[in-house]
């Protein structure tokens, strides 16, 4: 293997890594975006996805495409019950306790999966065509290519919803004024509904993409990963959806940097360096709008 | 319920060793009268099983017991009757050195256990004061067997293991090897640096090391690393869990070469697909998938008994047993007092110098508590099932 081919493969590394973190920072960033809530139980939804998968491919041995689609509409149902059970009640409560029930269905969830599937990894069986493809003497990756373009595709489509659509129009309404949007005729419930299901389904398309490229399931996998994906967020600008995905590449870059320069035990140091850093420097992340406080 | 049974034995064997004794008193020939009056040898089987580690402590159990019940059904040892008695230690060293003295307490010539590395520890830094045989099936951490000469292992210690792949890279011809392992963690990393020192030695090039933490999941930029430097085998010496995904990802960037492993690879069949799993050799005591000699009647006669196929540490517990009942069989030879100082360093050095068939391979010891035993290297079938690929001898 030679030094461009080397690159290459680090880069597309650094692009599936960083595509990953970007499904899931866009949920975080969406639903902060219109309720201010940092959802942690967010990366949780993932771990459901990848249980999902496992019962339908491993358990039930259904066809692939079923068990993919029924896993985004299973982390879609999941992240809506989630705002309906826990969140909704609290609505109008101090952010605090949102943040704090936030937390507690993290954790409900993650000993949830661990007293019903145990704690050892559940092994999900491939499911992705092959595993490598031929490009001019290089061999690239599959899932990764496939990991690239469909996070290139779902940026796309949700960009497209948020700005050219109603629903879209809605949501950009009662993020920048709940009350205001309300008088203007917005269903504010429904609209924080949809962005619940809107973030939740890109985490279940994480989930697939994921379990594609790490086949394994444990109850505590959405933790480091949500972490992860909130930092990615935080670094965009919290609440920008082009930041969260350029976030997201910075830290998936930065890690595979760092483990291609042979320091591979200090990955996650990076990237919570890289946020340290952020915060001192632009509080507000790097697409981040500077919001004056409402007094 | 054993403890009242075992007090119950322990008194009836006090009078039995009493009268063992007046009988050895009267002639040279005191141990085959003595089996007549059904006196029994005690032996102490210590580990954890209950608790986080009770797999592994439950697993060396029950082949220490098959064992045993195999010996007695033959007629014992020297026309006696081998009683164990069981501890359980939960995992825990405190414990372990509790139980270790109730079992010292109760006349035991010798113990199989500890089973993992910190109660074994504890009781081979107790045990040293009582000059007492134990031999551990499984605890692998190098300072085990160094607190005196009365403790030895049955398996191979984390480093032999680094060194018995190197001598296998080199037997297939290897020039070129890269090693990604977990680092902080004494296993993988003992394995890794014993393996690349040897292999050093041996003449091949260590292409690179690559390493990663506890819970990662992407190892990706790693292999790229690796891979890049055209090596002709990726060695892996980590657990399973992290084997299968670092099989699954090398595979996805295309690496079709041999990828090796030690004995952490055991159950990776589970976590990784049968197409990937081809070219991978890992080194390990014992498979049930191995149909030649002791070890598949092992397998037979162990499925039979508990209805389960047996581990890697249910293999090593029949053979930490077989080594001490080789002890013990030496001190009855020698005609000594059962329980006596000069019994138990009977036993210890019948263990040192004698050298066993077990199920495990031949297990001999070079003037330490370390065995000198050849391992099984194992592959995958097209099906993905375990399969023997060969065995390298002790001498490499």
């Amino acid at each position: 293997m030679d030094g461009v081919a080397l690159i290459v493969s680090q880069v597309l590394n650094g692009l599936q890594l960083g595509s990953i973190y970007a499904l899931v920072a866009l949920g975080y960033t969406m639903v902060y975006g219109i309720i201010l809530l940092l959802n942690f139980a967010h990366g949780d939804i993932i771990m459901a996805g990848a249980y999902i998968l496992w019962i339908i491919l491993a358990q039930l041995g259904l066809n692939p495409v079923i068990a993919m689609l029924l896993a985004v509409l299973g982390c879609t149902a999941l992240g809506v019950l989630i705002d309906k059970v826990a969140y909704a009640p609290l609505r109008n409560a101090p952010r605090l306790s949102v943040l704090i029930t936030a937390i507690g269905v993290s954790y409900f969830l993650e000993n949830g999966a661990q007293l019903v599937f145990g704690a050892d990894a559940k092994v999900v069986p491939s499911f992705a065509p092959v595993s490598n493809i031929q490009v001019g003497g290089l061999s690239l990756s599959f899932v990764a290519l496939v990991t690239v373009l469909v996070t290139a595709a779902s940026t796309i489509v949700l960009t497209f919803l948020v700005q050219k659509t109603k629903l879209g129009k809605a949501m950009r309404a009662v993020s920048e004024d709940m009350g205001a949007a309300r008088l203007m005729g917005v269903n504010v419930n429904n609209t924080i509904t949809f962005t619940f299901a809107v973030g939740s389904a890109l985490a279940g398309i994480g989930a697939v993409l994921y379990v594609m490229a790490y086949p394994q399931a444990t109850p505590t996998m959405g933790m480091m990963l949500g972490t992860k994906a909130f930092v990615a967020a935080v670094l965009g600008g919290i609440g920008s959806i082009p930041g969260a995905v350029v976030g997201a590449m910075l830290v998936g870059f930065a890690e595979v940097f760092v483990s291609a320069i042979g320091l591979s035990v200090w990955r996650d140091a990076v990237v919570f360096l890289l946020l340290i850093v952020v915060l001192i420097v632009r509080p507000t992340g790097i697409f981040g709008r500077t919001m004056s406080e409402k007094v | 319920m054993f403890e009242n049974v075992s007090r119950r034995n322990f008194l009836q064997g006090s009078a039995v060793l009493a009268a063992g004794l007046g009988l050895a008193g009267c002639s040279g020939d005191g141990g085959g009268d003595a089996s007549s009056d059904g006196s029994t040898i005690k032996v102490g089987i210590l580990g954890p099983h209950t608790g986080d580690v009770a797999n592994y402590g439950i697993a060396c159990r029950n082949g220490a017991q098959l064992y045993f019940d195999q010996l007695n059904a033959d007629g014992g040892i020297n026309g006696k009757q081998v009683e164990y008695l069981v501890e359980d230690e939960q995992g825990d060293p405190t414990q372990a050195v509790t139980a270790y003295n109730l079992l010292v307490e109760q006349g035991v010539v010798g113990i199989v256990g500890d089973v993992t590395t910190g109660p074994t520890t504890a009781v081979a830094q107790q045990s040293v004061n009582d000059n007492m045989p134990c031999v551990t099936p499984s605890a692998t951490a190098a300072e085990i067997v160094t607190y005196g000469d009365n403790t030895f292992r049955a398996c191979v210690t984390d480093p032999e293991q680094g060194r018995i792949m190197a001598a296998f890279a080199n037997e297939q011809g290897y020039k070129n090897v890269g090693t990604l392992y977990l680092k902080g963690d004494d296993y993988n990393e003992g394995v890794n640096n014993a393996f690349v020192e040897e292999a050093q030695a041996l003449g091949i090039t260590i292409t690179t090391e690559q390493s990663y933490s506890a819970g990662d999941v992407d190892f990706n930029s790693q292999l790229t690393t690796i891979i890049a430097t055209n090596p002709d085998a990726i060695l892996a010496p980590n657990y399973y869990e992290d084997d299968g995904l670092i099989v699954t990802q090398a595979r996805q960037q295309g690496y079709t070469g041999v990828i090796l492993g030690v004995d952490g690879w055991s159950g990776v069949a589970d976590y990784a697909s049968a197409e990937d799993l081809q070219n991978c050799y890992y080194c390990c005591a014992f498979s049930s998938a191995n149909t030649e000699g002791l070890a598949a009647q092992f397998t037979a006669d162990y499925e039979e008994a508990y209805g389960e196929t047996p581990t890697n540490f249910c293999a090593l517990g029949y053979d930490a047993a077989m080594v001490l009942a080789g002890g013990i069989a030496a001190a009855e030879e020698a005609g000594l007092e059962a329980g006596s100082d000069e019994y138990l360093q009977a036993v210890i050095d019948g263990i040192a110098s004698g050298s066993v068939e077990g199920v495990t391979g031949t297990i001999a010891y070079d003037g330490t508590g370390d065995p000198v035993k050849s391992s099984l290297v194992l592959t995958f079938a097209e099906d993905g099932s375990e399969e023997v690929f060969e065995t390298i001898d002790a001498s490499a």
